[in-house]
């Protein structure tokens, strides 16, 4: 109270704009689901038969588990090798997005725009194009996944190159360095623990995503997840989610402590 | 060895102006000869740093030539340019260690002006290479961690190992952009005696940004004093008296801003 009498004081900023800020997105959360058709009735309603399901899922299959074993190994090989290829081309891709590598905006801003590109198109929407392509199967999964990986990987990557302490860059030209020297003594060791912090962060979310892509047709577990669903059989159903649930925390584990250990 | 009396750069009518109109060198004309350990000062903004950066071209001039060893560096582009530069070390205030690489790599990155680029990539340095990143390292006492990660040493020891840096690139001149900046006294001191010690023994030429009076009196043999992008003062250590800086910097020097005589 006496800091407040005091003169020269300024006056609290305005809370108006949180007011408003606050009102917009009610707004915005009623209009979406009135605009959707969802409301809290039709939850409750549907509520009964969410039960069903689950009691018809428990107890899951767990013999089930024999036959699915090879799709699960197959998920995660599709996870792996596409991890690998994108992290592979987003190397370069990531250099020429990074503007303190190629000064020349025609080369950054296109390569950037790729990559915002990929980033729009969901990896089953991939998938799917990739199946059209080249049939059912593993492969099409695989680019789909590498793909991915690119828009992922090579984003935060030419960040994180961009955040780079640009003192050893000024050094490697002062010593006469080319701009592959530059890159390898200067930028490449700055970057090298984030990048594989950012692969293995990307190998997580494939292995996610790699589930589900047999719903498309491209290979891996999902591929039985729509089987059994179409014949009904939810106890089979319930015990690849099980089963995937296990396998995704035990990866994500282990890359989480990885990631841990780099930086 | 020493071949004092031979200009090593030259500064020919040179000037630079930003874009956004303000002079940052205004008509510089300078003759530094070979051996010769010069100390720069100036207040912040004077030019200092871009006199010495406009030397090996991290800072382009607008106006004006500047020669290496009789060399054009305004003039070079490409192979030629990168050429010039790998005679020219430069030692910075914040060192530009890269800090996640070992002392010994750092150092031999000065190295890579001299061998093709895919050796380089690979770290296929020839022993000798090597040989002269120890010595490098040995002569500024700093070879018992060469295989230490840079960002585990101190702000002394990294100044230290850039200086190496320099050594092991075969300069022949070293730009030193307040090299001392941002380290204690008593490292300021070891620091600038490594820099004196090599110029001295080695004969390279040396010039130094400095903003501490008493230190440029110490080290320097001579003096270029800036203001405003102009050189105000040039001459040799003796003739720059307390009148001089006075000067140089628009006002008296006051006691408590020397570093203090007690560590030199």
């Amino acid at each position: 109270m006496i800091q407040a009498q005091k003169k020269g004081v300024p006056q609290p900023p305005s809370k108006i704009k949180g007011y408003l800020t606050a009102i917009l997105v009610l707004l915005l959360l009623w209009g979406s689901s009135v605009n959707t058709e969802s409301s809290l009735s039709e939850f409750i309603i549907g509520f009964p038969n969410m039960l069903d399901l689950l009691t018809q899922m428990i107890p899951p299959n767990w013999s089930y588990f024999d036959k699915i074993t090879g799709a699960m190994l197959e998920t995660i090989r599709m996870a792996v090798i596409g991890t690998t290829f994108g992290a592979i081309i987003s190397i370069p891709v990531a250099l020429f997005s990074a503007s303190n590598i190629v000064q020349n905006s025609w080369i950054f801003y296109p390569a950037r725009f790729i990559l915002n590109l990929i980033r729009t198109v969901p990896d089953l929407l991939l998938a799917s194009i990739f199946v059209a392509i080249f049939g059912l199967g593993a492969l099409p999964g695989i680019l789909a996944l590498t793909v991915f990986s690119i828009g992922l990987i090579a984003k935060l990557t030419y960040e994180s190159i961009e955040s780079i302490d640009p003192g050893p860059l000024e050094a490697m030209i002062s010593v006469g360095a080319n701009k592959i020297q530059l890159i390898v003594f200067g930028i490449i060791p700055q970057i090298q623990a984030h990048f594989i912090s950012y692969v293995l962060y990307t190998f997580e979310i494939n292995v996610r995503a790699a589930a589900v892509l047999g719903l498309v047709g491209a290979g891996g577990i999902g591929l039985f997840y729509n089987k059994t669903l179409g014949f009904l059989e939810y106890d089979k159903a319930s015990s690849i989610i099980v089963y995937t649930l296990v396998v995704v925390l035990i990866i994500d584990y282990i890359s989480t402590k990885l990631r841990e250990k780099l930086l | 060895m020493k071949k004092v009396g031979k200009e090593m750069i030259e500064f020919k009518n040179v000037s630079k102006t930003y874009p956004n109109g303000v002079k940052g060198l205004r008509n510089i004309n300078l003759k530094i000869e070979n051996g010769e350990f010069v100390v720069v000062v100036g207040l912040s903004g004077a030019g200092k740093s871009t006199l010495l950066r406009s030397i090996n071209r991290l800072a382009e001039i607008s106006e004006g030539e500047i020669l290496i060893d009789g060399k054009s560096i305004t003039h070079a582009k490409g192979a030629a340019l990168r050429r010039i530069r790998r005679d020219i070390g430069m030692i910075f205030q914040s060192f530009n260690l890269v800090k996640r690489s070992t002392v010994l790599r750092n150092v031999l990155s000065g190295r890579v002006g001299y061998h093709s680029t895919l050796r380089t990539v690979f770290g296929l340095f020839p022993k000798e290479d090597e040989n002269l990143a120890f010595d490098a390292l040995e002569r500024v006492n700093i070879l018992d961690k060469a295989y230490t990660r840079a960002d585990q040493l101190s702000g002394g020891q990294q100044q230290r190992v850039s200086i190496a840096r320099a050594l092991a690139q075969e300069a022949k001149i070293i730009l030193a952009d307040e090299p001392v900046a941002s380290l204690d006294p008593l490292t300021t001191k070891q620091v600038m005696d490594d820099l004196r010690r090599i110029n001295k023994e080695l004969g390279i030429t040396t010039i130094v940004n400095l903003h501490h009076v008493d230190l440029a009196k110490e080290y320097a043999t001579r003096i270029i004093g800036m203001r405003a992008g102009e050189v105000v003062f040039d001459g040799p250590v003796a003739w720059a008296t307390d009148e001089t800086f006075s000067e140089i910097y628009g006002r008296p020097i006051h006691k408590d801003e020397l570093l203090g005589a007690a560590v030199l």
